[in-house]
């Protein structure tokens, strides 16, 4: 079954079967590696892509319930956004790999609330694991993101 | 499975030479050849670094990238040297050969916190050796003296204005002689080494999500597959019912592998969907009834056997029935998982005529040999490529995932990626073995240290990948940050007894100083209580001042350093603010340790709430580490130590039941997160430009001895069995 949507601003298109999950279609079909696979289960953040705007995690939907809609990927991220610009300046990623879903979930953090205080990135950011243990360095980024943004 | 990688590691033996200094494993590879021709077609003065006509600079990286910041520290070495600008360099992952061997461990593998401490000067020669055979074929092609010519920012000058680029001279500077003596710049004189201002090279790639980790490779024509394992340790196929599967979508084939069964797909989703409609009676071997109730009955028994003494002086038992008070204590350790966020997964292309293996892998080098033997094809005929990994801790140098993708490659006879479910990777890791641990202090009527014991039993890892260093029943990564015991006690018997648990072990960031660190430090803070003395000037009073050699510390500085250690301790009593007064439930506890051969005292600073929930307040370090190399990244590790080492000691716990892991994702398995991570970090270091330690994984080790004397501090409570769970702290209570 083909489904069309809306993928970084360009249209986008996969002929799968449509409880495939976006994370799978990003990765496999489209060949947009950026979006990460952790846990398969919504567990770890390591997927979250934008889809409208709100931070999803990936594994979790269907690219079916996607028709139409609007998904931004890391690679979709202009270089120039704030959260960006603020994980370089930090040095944060280490191993780099939950990165992707952290900035993307960052970024709809820093789009809504321009002074996240330390609760409010405790509370938004929980839902991403980072096993190298980037999470000073996420914070202080995000407080520098949202003064950026 | 088993056999094939024991097969291999015994041809990977047999084929060793020793290989100088430190703890050798004994391996060896003979591929000079492949690099001998790899210079041929490139202009490299060496091994290290590639120079295009172009002028750009390529400088290899022979260490494996899991965020330890190799990819910018090692090329940071060779260009201080080499002369040029870092920021403008290319890296690339070097392929397996003899020339990239990790001197500290004989083989080209990344672990160990050994990297930086390998290459501190191997690096900075290369860099040098390679700028002089630069400005030598200037100097030659200008008819000067090399000693009239100078290197700076990939230029080299000469008298009278003369001026050309690495570039232009690179091809007659291959041809150069090796230069034999190759002079070093002296610290005060570094531009790169020591910057803190520099940045990770890697970052713009990983922050733009393009950076390649193993599960991103895609390579032509590529299949993918998703596989199914024995849920129980040390289980096979029986048989197998694949009819739902193999008419699945996008399925392509069904194969039984060594291990497992594989589903091959034309997308992960397709394979890891028919995989889930398989039907398949396991084989479930010797493990099949294993569980907790075994594993503790069975480690507990163990330990009541002697063990083999790693360390004695004077008469132990003896001092200790004399003494005017003895101090007793048993821990329990559990097993852990590693669960880096990439879970396994290789890229395998195996042909008739040979065989590509892309791989996130700690352990290039082994690589090549365990596929062969998979394959039936030579070592010689495979080519590794490392990627990114995301996250290592040891579980990467484990190759058991390159051998499954290279066999299911094989059967379908096309390119596959073979991608693990985290399910897979959580209930088939090799795990951090947990251990039983019986220690004693005998104490005489001055306060006086008279007599120690100390018996540990655990499983032992390296009977299981490295046999040949076990001796006399002592494995040396059983006996770390123990063997050193930093106090001085004139009569002391150290012992290791080892058992298997059943539950595979594997080397896990830091490896037995986890274990070993907790009793000691933990034990030690006991001691000091109960003889009411505070607990930093008591480690300060006792530890050991001599220069005794520690026989067992292959790692670490191997030898006595409590003049080093004294002062970490006196620089963390004045960084953290040692002695505040606490309101009950709050309170700060210390430790102390050498390891890799750098030394770091920790406070931590912990609430307790009244059920019991613990929170990591403030971690504040003091660090002799020598010369740090990219401090802002060394930094970073002890961030990462902390974290790492956090969610071991306040969640982490792997257990069996019906032989098989029964944690299979993070909601079982629960590891730190946002909102857990301790509210500030200090991290304090002693200037130094001594010979660099290790920094990848000490502090692991470190910090749970600290958080757990900690939560004596504002309970009260004495917590010998991580991890330090509400349940396992009320169970500490005294009845």
């Amino acid at each position: 079954m083909n489904i069309s949507f809306n993928l970084n601003g360009k249209p986008a298109s996969a002929d799968v079967a449509p409880d495939t999950p976006l994370l799978w279609v990003l990765r496999d079909t489209l060949g947009m590696t950026g979006t990460k696979f952790g846990c398969g289960k919504a567990l770890c953040g390591a997927c979250t892509v934008h889809l409208n705007g709100n931070a999803v995690r990936s594994c979790q939907t269907p690219i079916g319930s996607v028709a139409g809609q609007k998904v931004t990927t890391i690679e979709g991220l202009p270089a120039n956004h704030a959260v960006k610009k603020a994980w370089i300046a930090l040095d944060v990623p280490q191993c780099g790999y939950c990165q992707p879903g952290q900035m993307m979930q960052a970024a709809a953090l820093v789009a809504q609330n321009k002074k996240p205080s330390d609760a409010d990135i405790d509370a938004w950011m929980s839902g991403n694991i980072c096993r190298c243990g980037t999470y000073p360095r996420i914070r202080a980024a995000i407080k520098d993101a949202a003064r950026m943004a | 499975m088993e056999n094939i990688q024991m097969t291999a590691r015994r041809d990977f033996l047999k084929a060793s030479a020793a290989v100088g200094g430190g703890l050798t494993l004994g391996m060896y590879l003979p591929l000079g050849a492949k690099v001998a021709e790899a210079q041929a077609k490139t202009n490299s003065p060496n091994a290290w670094v590639k120079i295009g006509t172009d002028n750009s600079i390529t400088i290899m990286c022979a260490r494996s990238e899991m965020g330890q910041d190799v990819y910018t520290s090692m090329p940071m070495l060779v260009a201080e040297e080499l002369e040029v600008d870092i920021n403008k360099i290319k890296v690339e992952f070097a392929p397996p050969a003899e020339v990239y061997i990790n001197s500290l461990l004989g083989g080209q593998l990344t672990g160990g916190s050994t990297a930086v401490r390998d290459a501190w000067e191997k690096l900075r020669k290369a860099g040098a050796s390679a700028r002089m055979m630069l400005v030598g074929a200037a100097a030659k092609e200008w008819g000067v003296d090399a000693g009239q010519c100078k290197a700076a920012n990939g230029m080299i000058t000469g008298p009278g204005g003369k001026k050309t680029t690495y570039g232009a001279v690179a091809e007659a500077a291959a041809k150069m002689e090796v230069p034999k003596d190759v002079p070093l710049k002296p610290a005060k004189e570094f531009k790169i080494v020591g910057n803190k201002a520099q940045k990770r090279l890697d970052t713009p790639m990983k922050v733009a999500g393009t950076a390649t980790f193993g599960i991103d490779v895609r390579v032509p024509n590529m299949l993918y597959a998703a596989v199914a394992m024995p849920p129980m340790i040390g289980g096979k196929v029986q048989s197998f019912d694949d009819s739902r599967a193999k008419n699945m979508p996008g399925v392509k084939a069904v194969v039984q592998y060594s291990r497992g069964v594989a589903v091959v797909a034309e997308s992960y989703w397709q394979a890891k969907k028919a995989k889930d409609l398989l039907l398949i009676t396991w084989d479930e071997g010797p493990n099949a009834n294993n569980d907790m109730v075994k594993v503790w009955a069975g480690l507990k028994d163990a330990s009541n056997q002697p063990g083999a003494v790693f360390r004695e002086a004077g008469d132990a038992d003896g001092a200790i029935a004399g003494a005017a008070k003895v101090y007793e204590a048993t821990y329990e350790l559990p097993h852990l998982s590693h669960s880096p966020m990439e879970p396994q997964n290789t890229v395998a292309d195996v042909r008739a005529d040979g065989a590509t293996i892309i791989t996130p892998t700690q352990f290039q080098q082994l690589v090549p040999f365990v596929v062969a033997g998979a394959t039936g094809l030579k070592p010689e005929q495979i080519t590794v490529i490392t990627t990114f990994l995301g996250g290592g801790f040891g579980r990467r140098v484990e190759v058991d995932y390159t051998i499954d993708a290279a066999e299911i490659s094989k059967a379908v006879g096309a390119p596959v990626k073979m991608v693990w479910s985290r399910e897979d990777d959580m209930t088939h890791d090799s795990y951090r073995p947990g251990g039983y641990y019986k220690v004693q202090m005998g104490v005489d009527a001055g306060g006086k240290l008279v007599g120690y014991r100390y018996h540990g039993t655990s499983p032992s890892i390296s009977s299981r990948l490295f046999p040949s260093i076990v001796k006399d029943g002592i494995d040396p990564f059983a006996v770390e940050a123990i063997d050193n015991f930093p106090y001085a006690v004139p009569n002391h018997k150290l012992t290791y007894q080892m058992h298997d648990t059943g539950i595979t072990p594997g080397y896990w960031r830091g490896v037995s100083h986890n274990l070993n660190a907790y009793v000691v430090e933990g034990f030690i803070d006991e001691v000091a209580h109960a003889v009411g003395k505070d607990p930093i000037q008591f480690r300060i009073d006792n530890l050991d001042y001599t220069e005794e050699k520690h026989k067992w510390s292959g790692l670490s500085a191997g030898v006595a350093v409590g003049g080093r250690l004294k002062k970490v301790l006196e620089m963390v009593r004045e960084k953290s603010g040692w002695g505040k007064k606490y309101p009950e439930g709050r309170g700060q506890g210390v430790a102390v340790m050498e390891g890799y051969n750098t030394c770091l005292a920790c406070v931590a600073e912990v609430s307790v709430t009244k059920n019991y929930d613990v929170i990591v307040d403030k971690v504040t370090y003091a660090i002799d580490a020598g010369q740090l190399i990219h401090p802002d990244q060394a930094k970073a590790q002890v961030e990462s130590c902390t974290i790492f080492g956090q969610s071991a000691c306040m969640y982490g716990e792997i257990t069996v039941k019906n032989g098989g892991v029964e944690q299979t994702n993070f909601d079982g398995y629960r590891v730190v997160r946002m909102n857990e991570a301790p509210k500030a970090m200090d991290i304090h270091w002693l200037e130094s430009n001594n010979t660099p330690g290790g920094l990848g994984e000490p502090a692991t080790a470190l910090v749970q001895a600290a958080i757990g004397n900690a939560i004596f501090a504002a309970t009260g409570i004495r917590v010998r069995k991580m991890p330090f769970t509400p349940e396992n702290i009320k169970g500490s209570m005294k009845a």
